[in-house]
């Protein structure tokens, strides 16, 4: 009955489109008002949020067959971003898995008028992506190498193509562009009424005008929420507030961090053109000149996403209502005369209204979804970088896959809410951070590019000295890591130039890099990695891990272990690696952004024991990796221990006094598979410890290194990132590291039976290195990720990361390889034979480059040893 | 840019005295060959009591040559046989020509730029000589921003839990030089032990020695003035005892205001001189102390020790000439005192004091809190005559200038114009050989009986700040003579408001084309552009002062052809600019209205 109100909202909108109609739809909500409504006072799940993404929820949860579900919405539905939305449905997305969410909501809004009766305006217009320099060409030439793949038609065409596909486009200053022609245009507002009107057919209770006050928690767990009018149980409760949902994550007890900010979004709407536009007219996306253009009843609607966003709501909630922002001419004047240029002929038609529509913005330009790490049951949606519309169906799919089965079908962890911790949630540093995303929107996205806004935030001990000594700096969660140091003859100006798609400028300073841990001894500062320590007083420290893993934990005190933290289904929660400290407590190093993920993961996997202790230590330590075979020299220098392999083996821990200072964690193992040793030094010592390592190792030829270096040692050695190449989908089987995990380890772990049904049926995908051909690294585009793989010139597959192997001289990418079946594109399983029977090119761009597969690491980059005749004078100087 | 080009221009700083007293001059700088000509002393003239004119002709160095046809394009040939201009500059400038004189002493700025030689002069002149063609050149926007906002500071007063407390918002100021160096100086300090905030601007002549003692002196004699006894009792004892002092003053300085070193200690004992006699005079009974008294004290004490420590003198060869130069030259000083409502401006000299003052229709009054003491001010005309014989009344202002040579009737320093003929020559002789060198210490102004003719006393003006009261700007007069003080208080109260107050555009229920909205926002952003281009609201000032042409609005060309000229005349075309913008905060001001 409740819904029945709400469609005749529906009709009334119906029967005057437009936005002039607000107002009355508004009386008409208003007058309903008298209607008196009583909550449930329990449910199984509570969404907040009556725009798209709650909508969409619902929708997709009682699709699933749930049916307990309420809805609250504070103010009216479809009332927020979703109703001042822009209404274009784009597909050319940067991350597959967005191109997957905006591929899925297009088909479900196609049909959804068919399924529900509500008419949502869809028409599918196409869109066109305008490139009016070279690189952007380069950037559409990607995003359409993608979606080719995915099954998602588009093409790269001429200036001219575009003049023909569009009557009013100035394209005299283009160089190309992207046609995407089953893109469409869409009522969002309609759509989540649409949505909301499929979900209440299907048992999902609605109400409006019902403000969420908090959320009630119970044992990090949720108990229900508290609203203006009553308190409802529920054992879930998704968060889909858009611009509201970090106020709502704070307003909780035990806060829940989401950190997003909202800037105002300006769109103009004119009136019709004295011919009106065909409402099939393409949507045009004018990156370079910051705006999109899309046809509207007759008219035009034109928005954009200037360089100079006006930040809002930086204090919270409501000092402005969202109905009453100010249109703000001045600021919309540069979009107005880039339209202008872009559709000279415009000059004549007349203003109907410039719409300011607050949009909703995340730290890394990325959506928010997933469960909080602080209160399981607490799920979110939202931070949709003005796509709302187009992710709303994948996310809200997603998202409801991910709470009725635990985990998405996907692989999410791009989008995922635990890739953030607390240091995100600062208001200072949304309101900066968000005022550098929304421009970057439409610049041009270059291979290796960082944030410049929210630095400096955590930082290790010694980033003054690295500093002073030429270091350049990328973040990772919040933490500085050095990329490379810039030596002191350099040219700084033109190294902080180098975006590019080609060879970078800082490539010969890397390589020199390389060539020291190579040849002599680098110094990286590792701080950034995630550390915890496990300690019990009995066995329950090894029992839980023993768990955990997937590799045998129960080693020697003092071994490291490499392994994998695993799910249900086999798949990589974390890949980390184990030091056994003593029999009782163990050092687990994770990768940097692990810091949140890894902890939720822990937390909810071990028994509330006050005997087993769990501590974060990662601000506790320093970490320095030398690498490189003369780094053994140098240790011993520093601490009179023999540090050869004799002594030392690889893969062994100890305690040791470096230089003056002591109980210094020393690990024979690098993170790159050459020789040397990682220093977890407590940071008081970290000054000490550097600065010995500095003066002993001048003899040795040290030399500082940084990320890109370890990166490039990384990869062609063949080991995997995770969060890059490994994900919660990619088993250890299916990257080659059988080694690592131990199925007769005598006790169970988490995701073992899928790992013995795998051994049993094999795998369907699997990690390879490819190693191009006939790639010239001067002249030809380098390949970054998400390049297709084509094997015999079949697609099998996309790379995962990529970098230049300075050793083989070559560039080395690695991606997994399937084996989709020829007449049903099934998957079906990948041998070792698949592999090695097959000729493969990668496409960079739509140009496909050569590559030799290999499913091991190329064996000469593991022997250390020189021959004496190549020993050179030139290996005495220092360097 | 030809120089004819320039002149053209038609503003020529030399109307403030070519109208005036015409002098001749033989450079006390240049030997007899060499003569200088130069243009006009703004603020001294020298008049010289035999010239020949045949020297002109048969010797004459390459500047005048140059002059003469600069002169003669300036419509000023007809004083061609009779007068010639010089350069106040080399009037206490040892002859530039001994360039021992510059080893003898280490290259402190204020001194190297003191005794700074001529070269790039000569040079300029002489590649102008042999420039055939002119050159068309002007600076481009950047350029030109670049020397505008080179001596740009701001000045925020720090908030505490969010709320600002104290009257005053924060200060803009800048300075243009004109002269090279620039004789011009400010300052501005937060007293630390009493409330309170202190903003000046001191005008140089005769060099910059004495207004840059000023401007690093003034304010601690303020701030002792205003200090309570316990309080001097307090740093006395501290002092005495060897233990820390308190701080009296916070400075919010540009990086190029400096302090000297070298004359720190010699002035710090003055000042504690001062306050000792502070306790000593002191009767017990603890009584308010009256800001007004304390200001005039401050001044008058000043140039008192001014004037003493050039007569000691020191043993440090290099600071005695220091105090001697200081001495010798001069400052004018215009200095505001705000704490809480209370506006004092205590003024000696031709600098101004302007509040800026909102109407409630949101239009600009000025409103002028100094009196300019100079010949314009009947009151100060009818003070000299008093202060002296009647038998001087018409010697001791000739041609709007005191005794004829000095355009401000009453400054710091000038001790020409403050000693007796006997003290003057006793201090000269027993001085280094460069002042004895100097023709310009030596010489006496005429007509010099009944001195002293010039006084540093200030006269204080007392304003109880509203919230009208929106800003004060303080400036030299390189200011006040190119723009109109109505016109200052509007370009800065429009810059300070400007945006707040552009209504924002609405298409309302209006028929607006694309097509017209583009046009009426292309333009409305060319308006704010300017306003834009300064964060310093005496930059913008400046800007305005500089590059106005006759409609009122910011000239490009203008502005870079003024910012282009060699400094060696640019100090025909405008003065030494200094200006301060101090903001008012009305929400406190109106709090403390309510209050009583």
């Amino acid at each position: 009955m409740n819904f029945y109100r709400l469609l005749s909202i529906i009709g009334k909108q119906r029967t005057s489109p437009g936005w002039q109609n607000w107002s009355s739809a508004r009386s008409s909500a208003s007058a309903a008002e008298a209607h008196s409504t009583t909550l449930p006072t329990q449910a199984q799940v509570v969404i907040c949020g009556g725009g798209i993404m709650g909508t969409s929820v619902a929708y997709h949860l009682s699709k699933m067959g749930w049916k307990d579900i309420v809805l609250l919405e504070q103010g009216r539905l479809a009332a927020g971003s979703t109703r001042f939305c822009a209404g274009i449905l784009s597909t050319a997305r940067h991350l597959t898995i967005e191109q997957k969410m905006a591929d899925y909501s297009n088909k479900l809004y196609q049909q959804l008028e068919q399924e529900t009766g509500i008419q949502t305006g869809y028409i599918r217009t196409g869109s066109i992506f305008l490139a009016q320099t070279q690189d952007r060409l380069i950037s559409l030439k990607r995003i359409n190498s993608r979606l080719n793949v995915i099954g998602i038609p588009s093409e790269i065409i001429s200036p001219r193509k575009v003049a023909e596909l569009h009557p009013l486009l100035n394209v005299h200053d283009l160089v190309g562009a992207m046609h995407v022609p089953e893109d469409a245009v869409v009522s969002s507002a309609d759509v989540a009424l649409a949505l909301a009107s499929a979900a209440s057919q299907n048992g999902v209770q609605i109400y409006d005008r019902t403000t969420i006050l908090h959320v009630l928690v119970k044992k990090g767990q949720v108990a229900g929420v508290e609203t203006d009018k009553g308190q409802i149980e529920c054992q879930y409760f998704v968060n889909c507030a858009g611009q509201w949902a970090y106020e709502l994550g704070l307003s909780n007890e035990e806060p829940v961090s989401i950190p997003l900010h909202a800037c105002e979004h300006f769109y103009l709407l004119t009136r019709p053109l004295e011919t009106p536009l065909q409402s099939n007219t393409p949507t045009i996306v004018d990156a370079d000149g910051r705006i999109y253009i899309r046809n509207w009843q007759g008219g035009i609607l034109s928005g954009g996403f200037e360089k100079n966003p006006k930040p809002i709501f930086t204090e919270g909630k409501n000092q402005l209502e969202i109905q009453n922002l100010q249109e703000d001419w001045d600021h919309f004047e540069p979009l107005l005369s880039s339209l202008l240029r872009r559709m000279p002929e415009l000059e004549t038609l007349e203003i109907m209204k410039l719409v300011n529509c607050p949009e909703t913005f995340t730290p890394d330009m990325r959506c928010i979804m997933g469960e909080s790490p602080a209160v399981q049951g607490y799920f979110v949606l939202a931070g949709m970088n003005s796509a709302g519309l187009s992710f709303g169906g994948g996310a809200g799919k997603y998202l409801a896959e991910w709470i009725v089965h635990g985990y998405p079908s996907e692989n999410v962890w791009g989008l995922d809410l635990k890739r953030f911790g607390a240091l995100q949630s600062s208001r200072t540093f949304l309101r900066h951070r968000v005022m550098e995303v929304m421009p970057l929107i439409y610049d041009l996205k270059v291979p290796r590019w960082d944030f410049q806004t929210g630095r400096q935030l955590r930082t290790s001990p010694l980033y003054d000295r690295l500093d002073a000594q030429g270091a350049r700096w990328m973040e990772k969660h919040g933490f500085e890591r050095p990329k490379y140091f810039v030596p002191p003859d350099k040219d700084l100006l033109a190294l902080e130039q180098s975006k590019t798609f080609y060879k970078p400028d800082w490539f010969d300073i890397v390589e020199s890099e390389v060539k020291c841990c190579k040849e002599a001894v680098c110094v990286i500062d590792m701080s950034s990695f995630t550390k915890f320590e496990i300690t019990s007083t009995g066995d329950q420290a090894l029992e839980i891990l023993q768990y955990l893993f997937s590799n045998d934990v129960d080693v020697p005190v003092g071994h490291i272990v490499h392994t994998g933290m695993l799910n249900e289904g086999g798949g990589y929660e974390n890949d980390c690696s184990i030091a056994r400290l003593n029999k009782r407590s163990f050092f687990m190093i994770s990768p940097t952004d692990q810091q949140v993920h890894c902890w939720a993961w822990l937390k909810k996997h071990m028994p509330k024991d006050s005997n087993l202790l769990l501590e974060d230590v990662t601000w506790k330590y320093t970490a320095l990796n030398l690498i490189g075979p003369r780094a053994v020299d140098v240790l011993s220098e520093l601490s009179y221990a023999p540090m050869t392999p004799d002594h030392f083996p690889s893969l062994f821990c100890k305690e040791m006094s470096v230089g003056y200072a002591n109980g210094i964690r020393v690990m024979s193992m690098t993170h790159t598979g050459e020789p040397g040793f990682m220093l977890y030094i407590p940071i008081e010592y970290a000054l000490h410890v550097y600065n010995e390592v500095m003066s002993v190792g001048q003899k040795y030829g040290i030399r500082n290194a940084g990320y890109y270096a370890l990166r490039s040692l990384r990869i062609e050695k063949f080991f995997a990132f995770w969060g890059q190449d490994l994900n919660t989908l990619t088993t250890p089987l299916e990257c080659g590291r059988e080694s690592r995990v131990k199925l007769e380890k005598g006790m169970d772990f988490i995701g073992q039976d899928a790992l013995l049904q795998q051994k049993q049926n094999g795998v369907y995908k699997r990690f390879t290195m490819f190693i191009l051909d006939d790639h010239d690294t001067d002249l030809d585009l380098w390949p970054w990720w998400g390049e297709p793989i084509y094997r015999n010139g079949q697609y099998v597959g996309k790379t995962t990361s990529s970098a230049y192997s300075f050793s083989l001289e070559r560039h080395v990418c690695l991606g997994f390889v399937h084996n989709f079946s020829e007449d049903t594109g099934e998957e079906q399983v990948v041998t070792a034979d698949f592999i090695n029977r097959g000729e493969y090119e990668i496409d960079i761009a739509g140009h496909r480059f050569q590559a030799k597969a290999k499913l091991y690491p190329v064996a000469s980059l593991f022997t250390h040893k020189r021959r004496k005749d190549d020993v050179e004078l030139t290996d005495l100087h220092g360097k | 840019m030809s120089i004819s080009a320039l002149l053209s221009m038609g503003r020529c700083c030399c109307r403030c005295c070519c109208p005036r007293g015409l002098w001749m001059l033989s450079a006390p700088c240049c030997d007899d060959r060499r003569m200088c000509v130069c243009p006009g002393p703004r603020r001294i003239g020298i008049p010289v009591r035999s010239s020949s004119l045949p020297l002109f002709s048969d010797a004459m160095p390459a500047p005048t040559q140059l002059f003469f046809p600069l002169i003669r394009n300036c419509e000023l040939s007809r004083i061609y046989g009779t007068a010639c201009y010089c350069h106040h500059k080399h009037l206490c400038c040892p002859s530039p020509y001994i360039p021992q004189s510059r080893l003898r002493y280490t290259p402190h700025p204020a001194y190297a730029t003191f005794c700074r030689p001529k070269e790039n002069w000569w040079q300029y002149t002489q590649g102008r000589r042999y420039a055939s063609t002119p050159q068309k050149f002007y600076l481009t926007p950047p350029q030109v921003n670049s020397i505008l906002k080179a001596n740009e500071y701001s000045f925020k007063v720090p908030e505490f839990d969010g709320k600002n407390v104290s009257s005053v918002l924060g200060f803009d100021s800048n300075q243009l030089p004109a002269n090279a160096p620039i004789e011009d100086r400010r300052s501005a300090a937060t007293c630390l032990q009493t409330r309170g905030m202190l903003l000046g601007v001191f005008d140089g002549h005769a060099g910059c020695a004495c207004s840059q003692a000023v401007s690093e002196r003034l304010f601690y004699y303020i701030a002792v003035s205003l200090l309570p006894h316990e309080t001097l009792l307090e740093i006395e004892n501290a002092v005495e005892s060897g233990r820390a002092l308190l701080p009296i003053l916070q400075w919010h300085k540009h990086p190029n205001d400096y302090f000297s070193k070298e004359a720190s200690k010699l002035y710090f004992n003055s000042l504690r001189t001062y306050w000792q006699e502070l306790i000593d005079l002191n009767t017990g009974e603890s009584t308010d102390i009256d800001v007004k008294e304390a200001l005039i004290n401050a001044f008058k004490r000043l140039d008192n020790d001014i004037s003493l420590e050039a007569q000691v003198g020191d043993p440090n060869s290099f600071l005695n000439y220091l105090v001697l130069r200081v001495a010798f030259s001069g400052a004018t000083a215009c200095v505001a005192h705000v704490d809480g409502v209370d506006l004092h401006v205590a003024n000696t000299g031709d600098s101004r004091a302007m509040l800026g003052v909102q109407e409630e229709d949101g239009s600009w009054s000025a409103v002028t809190l100094s009196n300019d003491h100079n010949a314009q001010n009947e009151r100060e005309l009818e003070r000299l005559k008093l202060e002296h014989p009647k038998n001087e009344a018409k010697s001791v202002v000739k041609q709007d200038r005191l005794l004829g040579l000095l355009m401000p009737f009453r400054a710091f320093g000038d001790v020409k114009f403050k000693w007796s003929i006997d003290l003057q020559k006793r201090v000269i002789e027993s001085g280094p050989d460069q002042l004895n060198d100097n023709e310009y210490t030596k010489f006496i102004p005429p007509n010099y009986h009944t001195p002293p003719y010039l006084t540093a006393e200030p006269e204080v003006t007392y304003h109880r700040l509203r919230p009208q009261d929106k800003f004060l700007v303080l400036a030299t007069d390189g200011l006040w003579e190119t723009m109109h003080r109505q016109d200052v208080v509007r370009i800065v109260g429009e810059y300070l408001t400007g945006m707040h107050h552009q209504q924002p555009i609405a298409v309302g229920g209006y028929k607006v084309t694309l097509g017209q909205m583009h046009g009426l926002l292309t333009e409305r952003r060319t308006k704010m552009s300017s306003v834009f281009e300064d964060q310093n609201a005496a930059t913008h000032l400046i800007r305005h002062a500089v590059g106005n042409n006759e409609f009122g609005t910011v000239d490009h060309e203008r502005l870079s052809k003024m910012l282009s000229l060699p400094e060696e005349l640019a100090r025909m075309y405008r003065d030494d600019i200094t200006i301060i913008v101090v903001q008012f905060n009305s929400h406190v001001v109106g709090a403390y209205q309510n209050q009583e």
